[in-house]
């Protein structure tokens, strides 16, 4: 009785989502050609302990939601237990946990004795990143419906397909308007034995919710694959697109094992007007390090030991968070300690297209345990009067130093050096003297 | 006079310099996760392990060239967030030459055996394979290549029988899955690849004797670490498989008798009736 109700209601979504597909995660969303869909970046919680696997996936999908369907290649046919519609202020947490950041220092007063320094550490938002008809059809396309279940405000059908063409036309025949080369995308998957996890939203459900956006699906299994399918993504993309990868694990640092992982350029003195305009300058920077890598690398952006705390980026997720988010052995220990000491974050960020990323993400479990993080220092110069001696040193020494932030931001984000130190004021190298009045002219001296 | 006269006759002196250039390259502009002390501090063990092997086991001087290429391979491929796990890499590999012996001849290769060892025994190693880039590894095929042609001896069989299997085995798979083909480019460009097929499985010392024994023996462990690789999702596959191909060499030797490698110039004869030569192995 479910099942025809379900079928029924399916069979009405699929009539409104027969449009063709836009951007795409690690599968592909579908929907309405005159919807403006953006996903500008994906997010992806990555937990792995052996063959153990939670994996969350996040989207910022903006269209129409009787157009949202997802097509994702799964490694094994998941059961209802398996699957888990999870919060997104956990994944917003974690994003705002492990962000790219900026930190203050002020300098002191070079003629006062030396007081207490004044630290802020800042952590700024994140760059942007990143029911089959007939059975006897379907049999006759190879494609088998394994499981469908409706979790949270999901319809979720898993296939398996013999044929990359049958899956391709079960989809299409479906309503499913996937992208013209879906089934060259489709194939190496189905060649791998991979199950594809097809789900749209059932609205009765999301409106019985209360949301106004869509939650992160989440997905339990164990699998020898540790792997991100971004190649299907790609059938449809209209250009590179930004993937930021969250993952857990309780050994160490995690990275790609089959493209080239990198830290992005950190720990470096930039002028302090990048405070305002933080939101240009780390994209900038990613932009500059993506080429100069071939476009090719994967960027670490983040690499943390929660157990260790001194110092902490920003306050360490809780227990109760991790969990949420798929780490499931944080309670075999002790389940009253936390147990934060137990995962290694790593936050890495790719922006992939087809040309340059020509096969999926796999990725490895490293021992390092090596904290990195993304910060961006600004120093503040002192602004009060500087008559005396050790004043006038410390001017000399702003001066190169303004210099040498200026000339760390050209290289870090390509901007010009004549726009960075017009932004940077009076702060612009060149432009100090005793006093912070401005220097004296080198002819005033010559005659006088 | 042709640029193969004007090339040292001993092939390992054309190994170090380019292990090395690539190590400073690495280290330098490619944004390798070495720290600078590692590499000195792993040649440093390399040598010392070397010479104190040497004298225990009373065994004929043959210079430092081969301990300096294991270093440099370890150098180049081991990564490790402890300062000691280098120096125990070297000490492993090494040491396995001395005592890890049959008919005379070592049974692992020592690079191999010390990343091995090092990933298996202690909580602190990895390999990275695929940090070189495509520009560095497209320059390290080359390089790679240009010094097999220009130096005769630099050529090896087993690497061009283990990289033609290897080819062929990723290229079928790519057939097969109907995955684009420039992944195979994508595959050729980690520069683990170059320095497994150049540095370390054509290693003339734990290689079979025959030619048809190397050919067989480099066949096997492309076949086992695809296996790996694509049937186990293991990384680092080519490492495990060679090393598990190794302890086969004896026997393959058994079944396919013939001449002994010896290095030109490297130190004392290992056996008496060992000449060099098998065609083109390095002589």
């Amino acid at each position: 009785m479910r099942f025809r109700v379900l079928a029924a209601g399916l069979t009405a979504g699929f009539l409104t989502l027969a449009a063709p597909a836009a951007e795409a995660f690690c599968g592909f969303y579908v929907g309405k050609a005159d919807t403006s869909l953006f996903n500008e970046a994906s997010q992806v919680v990555l937990v792995r302990d052996g063959e153990r696997t939670v994996i969350t996936m996040s989207n910022d999908y903006k269209g129409e939601l009787t157009d949202f369907a997802l097509v994702v290649p799964v490694p094994v046919v998941l059961q209802r237990e398996q699957i888990h519609v999870g919060e997104r202020k956990y994944v917003e947490r974690l994003d705002a946990y492990s962000a790219p950041r900026l930190v203050e220092y002020f300098d002191e007063d070079p003629c006062a004795p030396p007081v207490a320094r004044l630290e802020g550490a800042m952590p700024m938002a994140s760059a942007p990143a990143g029911a089959p008809r007939d059975a006897v059809r379907r049999k006759s396309l190879g494609v088998t419906v394994e499981a469908e279940y409706t979790i949270g405000e999901y319809d979720i059908v898993l296939l398996s397909a013999k044929e990359s063409s049958g899956l391709e036309t079960w989809l299409r025949e479906s309503g499913y308007k996937i992208p013209p080369r879906a089934a060259k995308a489709l194939e190496p998957y189905i060649k791998q034995d991979m199950k594809f996890f097809v789900a749209k939203v059932n609205l009765k459900e999301h409106e019985s919710q209360g949301f106004n956006y869509l939650r992160p699906l989440q997905m339990a299994y164990e699998s020898k694959k540790f792997m991100l399918p971004i190649r299907l993504g790609m059938a449809n993309a209209k250009g590179p697109q930004d993937l930021v990868i969250y993952a857990m694990t309780r050994q160490g640092r995690v990275e790609s094992s089959n493209y080239r992982t990198v830290k992005i350029p950190s720990d470096m003195d930039i002028p302090v007007f990048v405070k305002n305009e933080f939101k240009q300058f780390y994209p900038a920077l990613f932009e500059k390090a993506h080429v100069r890598e071939e476009k090719r690398a994967l960027f670490t952006e983040y690499v943390w030991d929660m157990g260790w705390c001194d110092p902490c980026a920003a306050d360490p997720l809780s227990p109760q968070e991790l969990r949420a988010l798929g780490v499931f052995w944080l309670d075999e220990g002790n389940p009253t300690m936390g147990g934060g000491s137990q995962v290694v974050l790593t936050r890495l960020h790719a922006r992939y297209d087809g040309e340059h990323f020509p096969e999926d993400l796999v990725f490895q479990v490293t021992s390092d345990r090596r904290n990195f993080q993304a910060r961006y220092v600004l120093r503040h110069a002192f602004k009060g009067e500087l008559s005396c001696e050790a004043g006038k040193q410390y001017l000399k020494a702003l001066d190169k130093r303004h210099q040498q932030e200026a000339e760390t931001l050209e290289k870090l984000t390509g901007w010009e050096l004549g726009t960075i130190t017009k932004k940077m004021g009076d702060d612009a190298p060149g432009k100090k003297a005793a006093g912070g009045k401005s220097p004296e002219p080198w002819y005033r001296r010559l005659w006088r | 006079m042709t640029l193969a006269a004007a090339l040292p006759r001993d092939p390992r002196y054309l190994q170090i310099a380019f292990l090395s250039s690539f190590l400073v390259a690495g280290v330098g502009w490619l944004g390798f996760d070495v720290p600078v002390w590692q590499p000195p501090l792993i040649i440093l063990t390399a040598c010392v392990t070397q010479w104190a092997m040497t004298r225990l086991f009373r065994a004929p001087p043959v210079g430092y060239l081969s301990p300096l290429i294991t270093s440099l391979g370890l150098s180049l491929l081991l990564r490790t967030d402890a300062f000691w796990v280098g120096p125990f890499a070297a000490a492993v590999a090494i040491s396995s030459k001395f005592v890890l012996r049959v008919r005379g001849k070592h049974l692992f290769n020592p690079t191999n055996l010390g990343l091995v060892v090092a990933m298996l025994l202690t909580a602190h190693a990895w390999c990275s394979p695929s940090q070189w880039g495509h520009g560095g590894a497209l320059l390290g095929w080359f390089a790679a290549f240009g010094l097999a042609v220009a130096h005769r001896s630099f050529r090896s069989d087993v690497s061009l029988a283990f990289l033609g299997a290897w080819v062929l085995l990723k290229a079928a798979r790519i057939f097969y899955l109907g995955a684009p083909w420039a992944s195979l480019q994508h595959q050729l460009s980690a520069g683990g690849l170059i320095l497994f097929t150049f540095f370390m499985i054509s290693d003339p010392k734990t290689t079979p004797d025959h030619r048809v024994g190397r050919v067989l023996y480099a066949v096997s462990v492309a076949g086992l670490a695809f296996f790996m690789l694509h049937g186990l999702w293991w990384q680092n596959a080519l490492l495990w498989a060679l090393c598990l191909v190794s302890p086969l060499t004896p026997l393959i030797d058994r079944v396919l008798p013939s001449g002994r490698f010896q290095w030109p110039g490297g130190g004392a004869p290992e056996r008496n009736d060992a000449c060099v030569s098998v065609s083109s192995q390095p002589a």
